[in-house]
């Protein structure tokens, strides 16, 4: 789907976030970018959105594939809903921007209620739903334009870990179900480890690429604990010994 | 029971205060020429009305002017500084200048330039009145949430619609303390103004009352305008306060 070249990014502070990244992401991968705080990851993340531009370097789209505006879906790390708004209603803010009215939008809302499980709390405002369910509200939200492209910076890290568990097993059901392409950011080998087929992992400030792993885990209930798991997890910690400062 | 406590605290409160007051004054026999008791009070109140009840609705029409004057020019202003750092810069230091300079100060200037003595204390009272509205809004529209912002950005949201769909709703609680502050102020703004504009000549609101029945010292007459004032603030205060509740009914901060 898209090259990044030699990108690097200098903020107006002199600080140095990103030092050359270079890499490939395929169409219809799920890749993690995995890495410490502070590595540039997030900053990586917004480069692709096209929030912010490189210092120096290209993101090359391939032909036909550079998104235009609201067909890249973002998931920040807390669910930024509008807390007047009811669940539906925020739902169909990307679809509204693009001058749907809310009538041709309804049958779409329905639609990405139901993908996240939640078809019964359309009408429910932020400020009555749990951190999970507000998670999963913004994961609709972003799916309902039906992106090309999915970008999701550490959207789970603010959850408790069995919400967080149950949420990470229905994105990759999603992406199985869908194929959307999806760029994942995260600081947890674990959850690196059971979603991706494709982890970037990232050494420390200024972000470099330390590994490119491609994983093969088998689907199913095995996925999070069988020994396929805890090798590509060995091999994760291995690399960031090889990387972190000591 | 407590919280049925808590709501009655203020009027048992108040009722004992008055309670003392009255006995103070009939024990120590103090003429109602220094302080009248509160019967006193009642009974200028009830003789005087023909004149106090107009007084009070003309202060309050000022009032009122005022609050509106200052919410479109305090939101208006909030939003053009949020749009343009030129225009920010180049008000910001004006609108705080405006409002450290004392109404007091100003007054017999705007009273001499506008004729119209209505628009006069209008203007008086909204000058008192608007910073807040400005401020507090201006805080609202700045504190928009940065994710947010970019989310509308990604769906190519144009600056109306990030503007009306976003950053204004973002706001409306900070405004809405704001127009809480405010709605007192513009009360004492028009007074303020009308003391300035009594005494160069021309009479309708309740502090031209006071003026003159300090003069007359008819000082159980000065208290019942004072208290018709003051009733007046509380209830302002109350009406914006269910205003906020409706309009943040259900929201989630």
């Amino acid at each position: 789907m898209l090259r990044l070249e030699g990108i690097i990014k200098r903020f107006d502070t002199g600080t140095l976030a990103l030092d050359g990244i270079s890499a490939t992401i395929d169409t219809g991968a799920f890749v993690a970018l995995l890495g410490p705080s502070g590595c540039g990851k997030s900053t990586l993340l917004r480069l692709l959105a096209g929030l912010e531009a490189p210092s120096h370097g290209t993101i090359h789209w391939d032909a036909g594939h550079k998104p235009g505006p609201g067909e890249i879906g973002f998931v920040f790390q807390d669910a930024t809903l509008l807390p007047w708004a009811d669940a539906a209603a925020n739902i169909f803010l990307p679809l509204r921007l693009r001058g749907e009215s809310r009538a041709q939008a309804a049958p779409k809302i329905t639609a990405a209620l139901a993908q996240v499980g939640l078809s019964a709390f359309a009408t429910a405002r932020p400020g009555a739903l749990s951190g999970g369910m507000k998670m999963r509200v913004s994961i609709a939200r972003a799916l309902v334009n039906e992106p090309v492209l999915l970008l999701m910076d550490e959207p789970f890290a603010a959850l408790d870990e069995f919400t967080r568990h149950k949420l990470q097993e229905d994105l990759h059901a999603l992406w199985r179900r869908t194929g959307t392409t999806i760029v994942f950011v995260t600081h947890s080998i674990y959850e690196a480890a059971y979603l991706a087929n494709r982890i970037l992992v990232m050494s420390p400030r200024p972000g470099r690429i330390a590994a490119d792993i491609t994983t093969a885990l088998p689907e199913g209930l095995g996925r999070r604990d069988g020994p396929e798991y805890s090798a590509l997890v060995r091999q994760i910690t291995a690399t960031f010994r090889d990387v972190m400062p000591a | 029971m407590i919280r049925g406590l808590t709501r009655l605290a203020p009027f048992i409160f108040g009722l004992s205060a008055l309670g003392a007051w009255q006995a103070a004054v009939w024990g120590l026999a103090v003429p109602s020429y220094v302080l009248p008791g509160p019967i006193d009070i009642v009974q200028a109140y009830l003789g005087d009305y023909t004149v106090l009840n107009p007084a009070l609705l003309s202060t309050l029409t000022v009032t009122v002017t005022a609050l509106l004057a200052a919410t479109a020019i305090g939101v208006f202003l909030a939003v053009a500084m949020a749009a343009s750092n030129l225009f920010r810069a180049a008000i910001q230091p004006w609108a705080v200048i405006l409002q450290v300079t004392p109404v007091v100060a100003i007054a017999p200037l705007i009273i001499i330039w506008v004729n119209q003595p209505f628009i006069a204390l209008v203007v008086c009272a909204t000058i008192v009145a608007f910073f807040p509205i400005l401020s507090n809004t201006a805080a609202g529209l700045a504190a928009t949430p940065a994710a947010l912002l970019d989310l509308f950005t990604l769906n190519g949201a144009s600056r109306w619609e990030i503007l009306f769909w976003l950053r204004l709703p973002s706001a409306l609680p900070n405004f809405l303390t704001g127009l809480r502050i405010s709605g007192t102020l513009a009360l004492v703004g028009a007074v303020v103004a009308e003391f300035v504009a009594g005494s160069g000549g021309f009479a309708s609101g309740l502090a031209y009352r006071i003026i003159e029945a300090s003069y007359r010292l008819e000082i159980p007459r000065m208290f019942a305008a004072l208290v018709l004032l003051g009733m007046s603030g509380i209830i302002i205060y109350a009406l914006l306060g269910l205003l906020e509740r409706a309009l943040l009914r259900g929201r989630d901060i």
